[in-house]
């Protein structure tokens, strides 16, 4: 994760005009961005098909399960036992003819993957195989909206919490540059090669295993309290180890990070001279080194996050918490297809809606976006 | 060479790159000697042994050095058996009936009690079995006898399984019985000098009767065992190739692929430039996770096609920016003008003149995506897209986790292999960060 220096996603920019007003800028930025989105997902969505149709492998699991749900419906039905075996196996393979016509496989891939694009987009998941939702629903969606906000909130609030906590740990140390403080986090910033989940073992077996202070896994106690004050406080004591398994991944490499490009622009000319002016040191460190960083430190944050989207499976796994990526997982063990497809499909969406408000807020903090200027940065 | 050695000589500079490289050596040694002294059948066929190449050792047992912490020692596995020359065993063939007595002495030191005993027999014979009687011998010189039978060509005799010896020791379970006190009846095994007695009969002329003893015991090797008796260390040497191959593999192949697009895309520009750059977007979006998973339960989870898929969904990764940015600035410089004057064409620009100019930029990349992917072959592994085969540390951890090690205490069969990976990752990350503190020169004065 050294993508320190990376260029942040700057579309084209049109050209100059004195009249438009900083808001009308970003509202325009925005609607390039969310046009260029919607085909970003669109065409991610569709590759996504692709790789699920493998090959036409899924379409023969598929063909196989029509062919035996078949079988075994005309061999248990007592008015078919006086027919011939040639008269049976007729009525068998008509009624899988007519099966894979209701489901569409007797089309070419290329024309489905477009019915199944479609539905991808209308969120139109279909039933799950083994899975149900808690009230019984089979629907995949109906799964995936159930789950969706207990991942929300795991990674919403710990991301949340972690990206202004070491933004003002990092201003804050690049004041005692040199010090034992900042060369532990130096030291310690290689700990992010080691993901969130692998810190989540060792967690678990300190506090829940060896010193059985904090639970092994799940979002809230069994059963769960009736109050809601008691329901909140289970849930904290649950977020407890995810949220730190995550801060150990992140914290010194993030702080590192942003530390590095606060020593950057502080020594800057404008800065010097702000200082000499006779500012507040709260001054100089909001305005003249907070200001121009935010950019590049969202860029960074952003893909830390979409770094931890994408290893939700396994981290929700080691917890056991209810979300999206352990259904995912479960779905796998069980070889539920749409619940596969459904979760990759929401997966893609998460990650999009991610990149969109990160560019959102990217675009109301670069000047450059709201003075329309070309430069770029490199 | 000299560029070579300048560049040791900087990163000697740095004490956590020393120690990575230390530790990175000593895991390339360690996985030279695994691949020579255990070889890949080997290895296999033992990993997915069954009882008969593990009968003699525990389940879940620790490993040997948490002895070293404790001050009452938890015992040992051991065994003994007659027909290796352990022990001594007579013969006495008279009257048509050959008298085998066979004695197993042995020392038990530790206040603990062994998991279980059992006793192997094997005997030779054409038409009647071998009876034996069997006794054991207390450090008190008490006898407790234990049973008498008839022994076919093969046959386990299980102390634990003997109810009736259990209700001859006071309703104590046998293995445990037998070495305590049962006079005070005190949950403590008596230390001293025991010795299994079997007295045998054969009815024939070469019919003869051997023992093995095997007491297992609550510790067995440097690494343990886990739950269907396996010694953990196979698993644990043979995950440092596979680890290091997958990760180096996997790295090289990325930053490589990746590097060589960015190159062409920049050189090219236009429209070229312009889909690469739609196709790192399109690559953002795309659950990196969820697409293995996917892969792994529809169509194959060996290691190669993952390494495929995985190099595959990382080509048009964030690296390719970074790349792009450099290749921008190279691409003005006057030497690519000059070969561009003499003629040189596009492809031999780009290999030659451009890519060999990033190289240095390319190392730390390159070092520091080694244990995202070491940790991403574990991660597969413990979702369980690992591969069938192989044992790895990712496995040791799935299957810890999976059989209630951390609930009931066994530590050491999750943290072993956490602890590898983690000094595993640690080290190519240390190496990385130094390096990228070197060849980046805005982070070398900060």
């Amino acid at each position: 994760m050294a993508e320190s220096t990376l260029e942040s996603p700057l579309p084209v920019v049109t050209p100059k005009k004195e009249h438009d007003s900083a808001l009308l800028r970003v509202a325009k930025y925005m609607a390039v961005r969310l046009v260029t989105m919607v085909f970003t997902v669109i065409l991610g969505l569709y590759l996504t098909i692709l790789i699920a149709n493998m090959g036409g492998y899924v379409d023969q699991i598929r063909r196989g399960e029509i062919r035996d749900f078949v079988q075994q419906q005309v061999r248990n039905d007592p008015g078919m036992k006086n027919l011939s075996a040639t008269q049976r196996s007729k009525i068998i393979e008509d009624r899988i003819v007519n099966a894979e016509k209701r489901l569409g496989l007797d089309r070419p891939f290329a024309i489905r993957s477009f019915a199944f694009l479609r539905n991808a987009v209308t969120l139109n998941l279909g039933f799950a195989e083994f899975i149900t939702a808690d009230n019984g629903s089979r629907m995949v969606k109906n799964i995936v909206l159930e789950r969706l906000p207990s991942t929300l909130m795991l990674f919403g609030m710990t991301n949340i919490l972690l990206f202004f906590g070491t933004l003002f740990a990092a201003l804050s140390l690049s004041r005692s540059y040199g010090s034992w403080l900042d060369r532990l986090i130096i030291a310690l910033s290689p700990m992010s090669a080691a993901p969130g989940w692998f810190y989540g073992i060792f967690l678990i077996v300190i506090f829940a295993a060896y010193l059985h202070v904090l639970p092994f896994g799940g979002m809230v106690d069994v059963p769960p309290p009736d109050n809601r004050v008691d329901y909140a406080l289970s849930m904290l004591k649950h977020l407890t180890l995810p949220a730190l398994a995550l801060a150990l991944n992140q914290v010194a490499f993030a702080i590192y990070n942003n530390r590095t490009f606060f020593l950057i622009y502080s020594s800057e000319d404008y800065v010097e001279m702000a200082k000499a002016k006779g500012l507040t040191s709260r001054d100089v460190e909001r305005k003249y080194i907070l200001r121009p960083t935010l950019p590049t430190n969202i860029t960074n944050f952003a893909f830390l996050l979409i770094g931890i989207w994408g290893g939700a499976p396994i981290f929700e796994g080691v917890f056991n918490w209810p979300g999206l990526g352990r259904t995912q997982l479960v779905a796998a063990g069980l070889f539920d297809t749409p619940v596969i497809v459904g979760t990759t499909v929401i997966f893609a969406y998460l990650l999009a809606i991610t990149v969109f408000l990160l560019d959102f807020v990217y675009a109301l903090v670069d000047p450059r976006v709201k003075i329309g200027s070309e430069s770029r940065s490199s | 060479m000299n560029a070579l050695r300048k560049f040791f000589a900087e990163i000697s500079q740095y004490p956590s790159a020393v120690v990575g490289l230390i530790l990175i050596l000593g895991l390339v040694a360690f996985s030279i000697y695994t691949v020579v002294t255990l070889p890949y059948e080997e290895a296999i066929s033992l990993w997915r042994g069954d009882e008969n190449v593990w009968y003699k050792t525990p389940k879940t047992a620790q490993p040997k050095w948490i002895n070293w912490f404790r001050q009452d020692d938890v015992p040992e596995t051991f065994w003994l058996n007659t027909a290796e020359g352990q022990g001594t065993k007579t013969e006495e063939f008279s009257n048509g009936t050959n008298k085998i007595f066979i004695s197993l002495p042995f020392e038990y030191n530790s206040p603990y009690f062994p998991q279980e005993v059992t006793i192997y027999f094997t005997s030779q014979f054409t038409d009647k079995e071998p009876f034996v009687d069997v006794k054991v011998i207390t450090p008190t010189g008490e006898e407790i006898r234990i049973d008498s039978f008839a022994v076919g060509h093969k046959h386990t005799y299980r102390f634990s399984q003997d109810q009736k010896l259990q209700r001859r020791l006071k309703g104590n379970r046998p293995e445990q019985g037998i070495f305590m006190d049962l006079e005070t009846e005190q949950l403590q095994a008596v230390p001293g000098t025991y010795e299994l007695q079997i007295e045998g009969v054969a009815f024939e002329e070469n019919s003869t009767v051997d023992a093995e003893l095997v007491v297992y015991g609550e510790v067995y090797g440097w690494a343990g065992t886990d739950h269907r008796r396996r010694d953990i260390t196979i698993a644990l040497m043979w995950g440092a190739p596979v680890a290091l191959a997958f990760g180096l593999l996997a790295a090289l192949g990325t930053t490589v692929t990746t590097m060589i697009i960015a190159a062409a895309g920049t050189w090219y520009g236009g429209w070229v430039d312009e889909v690469i750059q739609r196709i790192t977007e399109v690559n953002l979006i795309l659950p990196f996770l969820s697409i293995l998973i996917m892969i792994g339960t529809f169509y194959s989870k060996s290691l190669s096609v993952m390494l495929v898929a995985v190099i595959a969904l990382s080509i048009f990764g964030g690296g390719i920016k970074i790349f792009r940015a450099n290749f921008l600035q190279i691409k003005e410089s006057p030497y690519v003008e000059a070969a561009r004057a003499y003629g040189a064409s596009d492809i031999r620009i780009i290999m030659r003149y451009l890519v060999p100019r990033i190289i240095p930029l390319l190392l730390p990349q390159l070092v520091i995506l080694v244990p995202t992917y070491v940790f991403l072959e574990a991660s597969l592994t413990i979702i369980g897209l690992g591969d069938p085969v192989l044992p790895t540390w990712g496995k040791l951890i799935r299957e810890g986790i999976g059989n209630g090690a951390l609930l009931q205490g066994q530590f050491y069969w999750v943290l072993q292999p956490a602890v590898i990976l983690l000094i595993t990752g640690l080290s190519f990350a240390m190496v990385g960060f130094s390096m990228d503190r070197i060849i980046n020169p805005k982070l070398r004065s900060v």
